[in-house]
């Protein structure tokens, strides 16, 4: 607004005050235990500052905990954010039923990963209700195994996370005016093109960032990984060894070093995925005047 | 898809809605309609009259509740909006915002399957056709309210539809632009010769613009007929009011000789032309406010006397009310200078009272 060289002072905004309760619990609950574990993690019980990161990368049960979380990360991303996409764009039209599908699929979303592993454990179980099924309907004969290995925490993250991706979704695609899709069908596309040429661009910088934030949410993954999965092997993520080193060991040093490097995993990942985001159109999504 | 045809017939074109407590309204019955080729109709009428619901329904984008739609030959109510081929604009245009106005003028030729090769210099011709050059690269959100409303209009044209559907276009532009892109529409249709629907509320517009208006009014048709006609001659009430007859005054009929009629109540007698049978003893006289001249000499025949209450400056006219001393007001434009409190004698030749029954439409 101020044009000339010689800035006015403006006179000190009082509301700005508000920001002191929020700025206060960032600084006390984020920001100083963040600089503490980050400073706690140079300071090893044993060699130089750098030595937790030496040991993580030279343990053998240490760092290959990256590849494990990211292998059940990543899948249980790209299937949550592939599943909620179809199903969000089909509900994107108010119906009847529309209501009723949508808070359906929202509900694991109140469930607590805990309540989530326990009902699986009773009905994926290999006396579970799926395998009994399964077995009477001569489908599947033998011993069927989803739980306290990979698919069973696969499942868990694709339980819990899939109602945050469909929501986020489904409020982006309901943000795109539909008017967009009717003039293109004017112009000779078909359904699949509409979505191809229209809502897919648009969705493109929203689906980034709904990958972004469903990758931490599951990259994070750890009390499915220990009910659920096999945390001695197949599913020792990197949140186990954080654990263990914290309260098995007691060595608060190499958990901090261990939960800095689970965060610069997570952060390259997610830088990595907002920078493909920089391809496409990012803009308003309505067609002109409304 | 077909690239030009004879007739556009609509029959009997029915379009429902699930109302509230469950009983469905009509928003659009029975229209019947036949467009020729290379005409241009607009479809006139007040907010929820139908006319855009009338509009929906030929592009494809509202299935219809009864009725057919037939291109020559061809029902084409059953077909899908991509594969009627039907150009249309949109209101709030509905440019797609992240492609460059080539890309949405293109986007209809690449759906078609046109060599990119031949996309360019078609697009490039269009472009040219709505005076946009030189805009090619820039993003709808760049433009101008008015470039905005160019481009969609290109993006229509450019697949060479057989027939352009445009809902009111121009309803989003301020006053001067809405002048200048509506001889542009009107040039583009002499050039192209495409049979274009024109969706208004606007009576000057459709005026101005169609070989023929529809006027419609709670989902009904009123008249179909030739601006002229539409004008002067009003096949109701409502048409009558819509068409800018703001006088309209109940009287006692008089007499009736063939359609010329006498009518009057208190200090008020006029004749004016019967526009439909009359039934009953009063009738409804609707004139325009410029077919009053106020007439300062006496005894002028079919005249009415009132006092200047309130005066419109107008520039080469002024919008003046006269009320009658039994409170009718009238609303006259005059050319000759009066003043407040004046008593006037306003007069309208017998041919321009138009004469209606009461109630409104027909």
């Amino acid at each position: 607004m101020t044009t000339s060289g010689a800035v006015a002072r403006a006179p000190f905004d009082r509301s700005l005050l508000l920001i002191v309760p929020a700025a206060a619990f960032m600084l006390l609950l984020f920001v100083y235990p963040f600089l503490y574990g980050l400073a706690l993690s140079f300071e090893p019980k044993e060699g130089g500052a750098l030595g937790n990161y030496r040991h993580f990368f030279t343990t053998d049960n240490l760092w290959p905990t990256i590849w494990t979380t990211l292998r059940l990360a990543l899948p249980a991303t790209l299937i949550n954010v592939g599943i909620g996409l179809p199903i969000a764009y089909k509900m994107r039209v108010k119906t009847r039923y529309q209501r009723w599908v949508t808070t359906l699929l929202v509900v694991p979303i109140t469930l607590g990963t805990v309540l989530i592993a326990e009902g699986m454990l009773t009905y994926f179980g290999p006396r579970g209700w799926l395998s009994q099924t399964l077995q009477v309907l001569h489908i599947y004969d033998g011993p069927i195994r989803l739980t306290h290995n990979y698919w069973g925490v696969l499942i868990s993250l694709v339980i819990s996370g899939f109602p945050f991706a469909f929501l986020l979704i489904l409020s982006y695609i309901t943000g795109i005016d539909p008017v967009l899709s009717r003039a293109a069908s004017t112009l000779g596309a078909n359904p699949a093109a509409q979505f191809r040429h229209i809502y897919l661009p648009l969705l493109a910088p929203g689906l980034a960032m709904c990958f972004c934030l469903a990758f931490v949410q599951a990259f994070s993954v750890f009390p499915s990984a220990v009910l659920l999965g096999s945390p001695a092997g197949p599913t020792r993520v990197i949140s186990i060894a954080a654990y263990e080193a914290a309260f098995e060991q007691y060595d608060y040093s190499l958990a901090s070093a261990i939960a800095m490097i689970m965060g610069f995993v997570q952060l390259a990942v997610v830088a990595a995925v907002l920078g493909l985001r920089n391809f496409f159109y990012r803009g308003p999504v309505t067609g002109g005047k409304g | 898809m077909k690239h030009d045809f004879q007739e556009l017939k609509l029959d009997r074109v029915t379009r429902r809605f699930a109302g509230a407590g469950g009983n469905a309204f009509a928003a659009l019955n029975e229209l019947t309609l036949t467009i020729r080729r290379g005409e241009f109709i607009a479809l006139l009428g007040p907010s929820g009259c139908g006319k855009s619901t009338a509009l929906n329904c030929i592009a494809g984008l509202l299935p219809l509740s009864g009725g057919n739609i037939w291109l020559d030959d061809e029902r084409i109510d059953t077909l899908p909006p991509e594969r009627r081929g039907f150009g249309m604009v949109f209101q709030n245009y509905a440019l797609f915002p992240h492609m460059s106005v080539e890309r949405n003028v293109g986007f209809g030729l690449r759906m078609r399957g046109v060599r990119a090769a031949d996309v360019a210099p078609r697009v490039a011709r269009a472009l040219k056709l709505v005076q946009l050059v030189g805009q090619e690269h820039k993003l709808p959100g760049q433009l101008s309210g008015g470039q905005q409303q160019r481009v969609a209009i290109a993006r229509a044209i450019v697949i060479e539809p057989p027939l352009i559907l445009m809902d009111e276009p121009l309803s989003n532009l301020d006053a001067k632009l809405r002048l200048e892109t509506r001889s542009e529409i009107r040039r583009i249709h002499r050039e192209l010769g495409r049979s274009t629907v024109y969706v208004t509320h606007d009576q000057d517009e459709a005026l101005s613009l169609a070989d023929r208006i529809v006027v419609m009014k709670d989902g009904v048709v009123q008249q179909i007929a030739s601006p002229q006609e539409v004008y002067t001659q009003p096949a109701n009430l409502a048409v009558a009011r819509f068409m800018g007859y703001r006088n309209v005054l109940e009287l006692g009929i008089e007499r009736q000789d063939g359609d010329r009629v006498v009518l009057s109540r208190d200090d008020i007698r006029l004749a004016g032309v019967r526009k439909q049978p009359l039934s009953g003893g009063s009738a409804c006289v609707a004139i325009r406010p410029e077919e009053l001249t106020v007439d300062a000499g006496a005894d002028a025949a079919n005249s009415i006397v009132g006092r200047v209450d309130n005066i419109e400056y107008g520039g080469r006219d002024s919008l003046v009310a006269v009320t009658t001393r039994s409170g009718v007001l009238l609303h006259v434009r005059s050319h000759v200078p009066v003043a407040i409190g004046q008593e006037v004698r306003v007069h309208v030749p017998v041919e321009r009272a138009l004469v209606y029954p009461q109630g409104g439409s027909a």
